[in-house]
């Protein structure tokens, strides 16, 4: 790969001498880091949170089967069908702004623009107060159609960018050669291109999945009980609300860590089977995303 | 036809996903109409002392209440089906007859009760501060000069207290539990909210001992039980409400959900009388 | 109709819906800045000689990339200001303020970092060769042929990790800071009647915001796109 020599030929292999400087300041900035830990978990333990009692129930049976795995159950539902919705909004506004209708191109960029521009926490509040007040689906329900609801629109208006860049990203000759076998365009769009920069886009929709993952944490403010919520009430009972949120942040991590790797997994395996660009960081939607 | 095949595979998982909110959806939310021979009651799940669910055990001093009330009116604790009923829901989940009864800190006013018909009320909580246990400077709000003061947020409140008082400083959380942490650190010098719900917050395991309700209220609130508008139970709730009281359950319940937080509640309103019905 | 809209002016007066934007602005103006400072020099790291830095830098990114923003501000607040005791402003509701940069700025240079990574790779690598060549050491090589180019080429992931930045400071109400989407639920709780108004206002504001910049990083990466 091109990048990590860029990135090699920047330095030499490292000398004797600069091996040992390297290992002393190594040594330093490990002791240093161990310092402002001792530090800092010396001030936890003052304030009597490093206490037995604070952990040990987070690693029982009941904390796991009452909390945190109903939790992280809400929290997978409604980021699953939210990325299903998405999906399906990004395909239809996605291939909207590539139609040949200028009219209809113009509805999905508004469309798309518009929700990529509007937080999804604002999204999320508009509609668990409206979707409360409009009596459209079940009170006890609203939290979890906000929830997605919000992740959709947002999402949906990425996915649909993703669809319509990994589009224009294919090489011109696979259109041209389409045409040129008698392809009308949208039979072109539909043959040719669509599947291979679905393809292409895939590493790019895992990430996305993260953003989806981690957004639905934006479920506890309009009382949506997912992992976070969960975590929230278990330490509202137990007294250990810090470390409740710690095993809850964990447990975020981990999945998105696992997910980033398969995304990054897909790329190389998908870069055989397309003409299109699998890179996910590369993107130009990088990066884009809410908490 | 290889380009339906990413197409298929979304229908297909959107298939899957239906399917899984569809049985996930009535889990813990009550199906409507199934009121045939039990009782729904609606009760907060995250407010330790008052409501609050722990896998298939349901405590706090709503909960005791709507048990004895559920069982004077012929229901047996396994007849109960608990609903959640958060605070910005509980008006609709009434109207839409998702359940037939709200205990939830649900305080009775003028404006609920143009959609929903209250029994009760069966306590009268209050306004009042939560404080470290050695806190000997505060006595109400007028103490809270220079101090910082911990609500959740938008509480309006909390932020009455802020308006009357500039000098507070004002630390805004998603949730009591939140402030507590806050509190028992020093960082923040009180907590406020209604007096039972800081009660019930100190007083569970983790909590009892550290911190004092004031006990100084500077506001009333009644707590009612909601009812779906013409309702036909308000008598016979109010009748076991009573009963509650005169046989000693219901001081009962107060002692055992505010326990270790050193606190008494207002005698001078408590134990209510049930207001009549309309 | 008149009466909407009036209903819906008299919120102006009642709430102050520019100062709380105003909040926001600011909270993105310093959060962009801290976070470009602490991107490039996460960056810097996974680029350099010393394998230390390179994995420190890659947990990071890994660390910070995949917790929930919320999650962040929470450990900030709960756990910085409140069991250690640290004030950053005297002043208690600046000190949230500040503390709200921070979390915004540690979750967003993971961000930076990966938009630079990825313009670092847009460099070619007889670029580093000939900078190599004519005597350049890492850093001065790193500062003054890499990175420059880099930065070109990382200007539209920047401006999208600028504008997912612009956005999240509303999720800056769990420091404790009142900004927008703390005060559109007050508002929206208090004032049901205007509800569609004040979530297209709030809309509407972010797009005004969020457009100029994506405008103006599609023409800054055009006009300082590195030819070859």
């Amino acid at each position: 790969m091109a990048s990590s020599t860029a990135q090699n030929v920047l330095f030499d292999v490292q000398g004797p001498r600069a091996r040992r400087v390297t290992l002393i300041l190594n040594l330093v900035g490990v002791l240093l880091v161990a310092a402002l830990a001792w530090v800092v978990l010396g001030k936890l333990a003052e304030q009597g949170q490093l206490d037995a009692a604070k952990w040990t129930s987070l690693f029982t049976g009941r904390t796991w089967e009452n909390f945190l795995l109903p939790g992280l159950w809400q929290t997978l539902r409604a980021a699953l069908l939210a990325v299903v919705l998405s999906i399906v909004f990004g395909l239809v506004f996605g291939l909207g702004r590539l139609s040949q209708l200028a009219p209809v191109r113009f509805v999905s960029t508004v469309v798309v623009e518009f929700f990529r521009a509007v937080p999804v926490l604002v999204m999320m509040i508009f509609f668990y107060l409206g979707l409360g007040r409009a009596d459209l689906v079940e009170p006890s329900n609203v939290p979890f159609w906000a929830v997605v609801l919000g992740l959709m629109f947002y999402n949906g208006a990425v996915i649909a960018e993703l669809i319509r860049s990994g589009v224009h990203q294919l090489p011109k000759g696979q259109r041209e050669a389409a045409l040129a076998i008698g392809l009308t365009p949208a039979r072109s769009l539909r043959m040719v291109e669509l599947p291979q920069a679905l393809t292409a886009m895939l590493p790019s929709m895992v990430s996305q999945f993260v953003v989806i993952l981690k957004d639905t944490a934006l479920g506890y403010i309009i009382t949506y009980p997912e992992l976070l919520a969960s975590a929230r009430r278990l330490g509202s009972g137990d007294g250990n609300i810090l470390q409740a949120l710690f095993v809850a942040a964990l447990v975020f991590v981990v999945i998105n860590y696992l997910l980033s790797v398969l995304a990054a997994w897909l790329s190389r395996f998908l870069s055989y089977r397309t003409a299109g660009r699998t890179k996910p960081s590369e993107g130009p939607l990088a990066g884009e995303d809410a908490a | 036809m290889r380009s339906t095949k990413p197409l298929g595979l979304a229908a297909m998982a959107a298939a899957a996903a239906l399917t899984l909110t569809a049985c996930g959806g009535g889990g813990d939310g009550g199906d409507a109409g199934g009121s045939g021979d039990g009782v729904r009651i609606g009760i907060k799940y995250d407010q330790p002392g008052l409501g609050y669910r722990d896998g298939s055990e349901y405590t706090g001093f709503d909960v005791d209440v709507a048990k004895y009330v559920a069982g004077e009116l012929g229901y047996t604790e396994d007849q109960i089906e608990w609903v959640e009923a958060p605070s910005a829901n509980r008006e609709n989940m009434l109207a839409n007859d998702q359940v037939d009864m709200v205990f939830a800190t649900y305080s009775i006013t003028d404006e609920r009760k143009q959609t929903v018909d209250f029994a009760g009320p069966y306590f009268v909580a209050g306004q009042d501060l939560l404080v470290r246990v050695d806190e000997t400077s505060i006595q109400g709000p007028e103490d809270l000069e220079g101090k910082n003061l911990c609500s959740v947020t938008g509480s309006t409140s909390a932020q009455k207290v802020k308006d009357d008082h500039p000098g507070v400083g004002l630390f805004e959380q998603p949730g009591y539990a939140d402030c507590l942490t806050a509190l028992e650190s020093g960082q923040v010098d009180a907590v406020t909210t209604d007096d039972i719900i800081l009660a019930g917050l100190a007083s569970t395991d983790a909590n009892q001992g550290k911190f004092k309700v004031v006990g100084n209220t500077f506001s009333e609130e009644q707590y009612g039980v909601g009812l779906p508008k013409g309702s036909d139970q308000c008598q016979a709730i109010n009748d076991a409400i009573t009963k509650m009281v005169e046989e000693g359950a219901w001081e009962e319940a107060v002692t055992a959900n505010t326990e270790g937080a050193d606190y008494r509640y207002n005698a001078e309103l408590n134990p209510p009388e049930p207001a009549p019905c309309a | 109709m008149t009466d909407y809209l009036n209903d819906f002016a008299s919120l102006f007066d009642q709430y102050d819906v520019l100062g709380a934007f105003w909040v926001n602005i600011q909270l993105t103006f310093l959060a962009a800045i801290g976070s470009m400072l602490l991107g490039s020099l996460v960056a810097l790291m996974r680029i350099s000689p010393i394998a230390s830095l390179r994995l420190l830098g890659t947990g990071y990114v890994n660390l910070f990339r995949n917790t929930p923003l919320t999650i962040i501000l929470v450990f900030l607040v709960l756990g910085v200001w409140s069991q250690l005791g640290i004030n950053l402003s005297p002043d208690f509701n600046r000190n949230f303020f500040l503390y709200a940069v921070i979390g915004l700025s540690l979750y967003h240079a993971a961000f930076v970092c990966e938009s630079i990574r990825s313009g670092v790779n847009t460099v070619p690598v007889g670029q580093a060769e000939a900078a190599r060549a004519i005597g350049l050491s890492f850093l001065p090589a790193a500062r003054l042929v890499i990175f420059p180019q880099a930065l070109r080429g990382a200007i539209t992931p920047l401006g999208n990790t600028l504008i997912a930045l612009t956005k999240n400071t509303t999720v800056a109400a769990a420091a404790s800071v009142t900004e927008i989407s703390a005060l559109m639920k007050t508002m929206i709780e208090f004032r049901p009647d205007v509800i569609i108004a004040v979530f297209l206002t709030v809309a509407l504001g972010f797009v005004l915001l969020v457009v100029p910049v994506g405008l103006l990083t599609t023409w800054a990466s055009r006009k300082l796109a590195v030819k070859r």
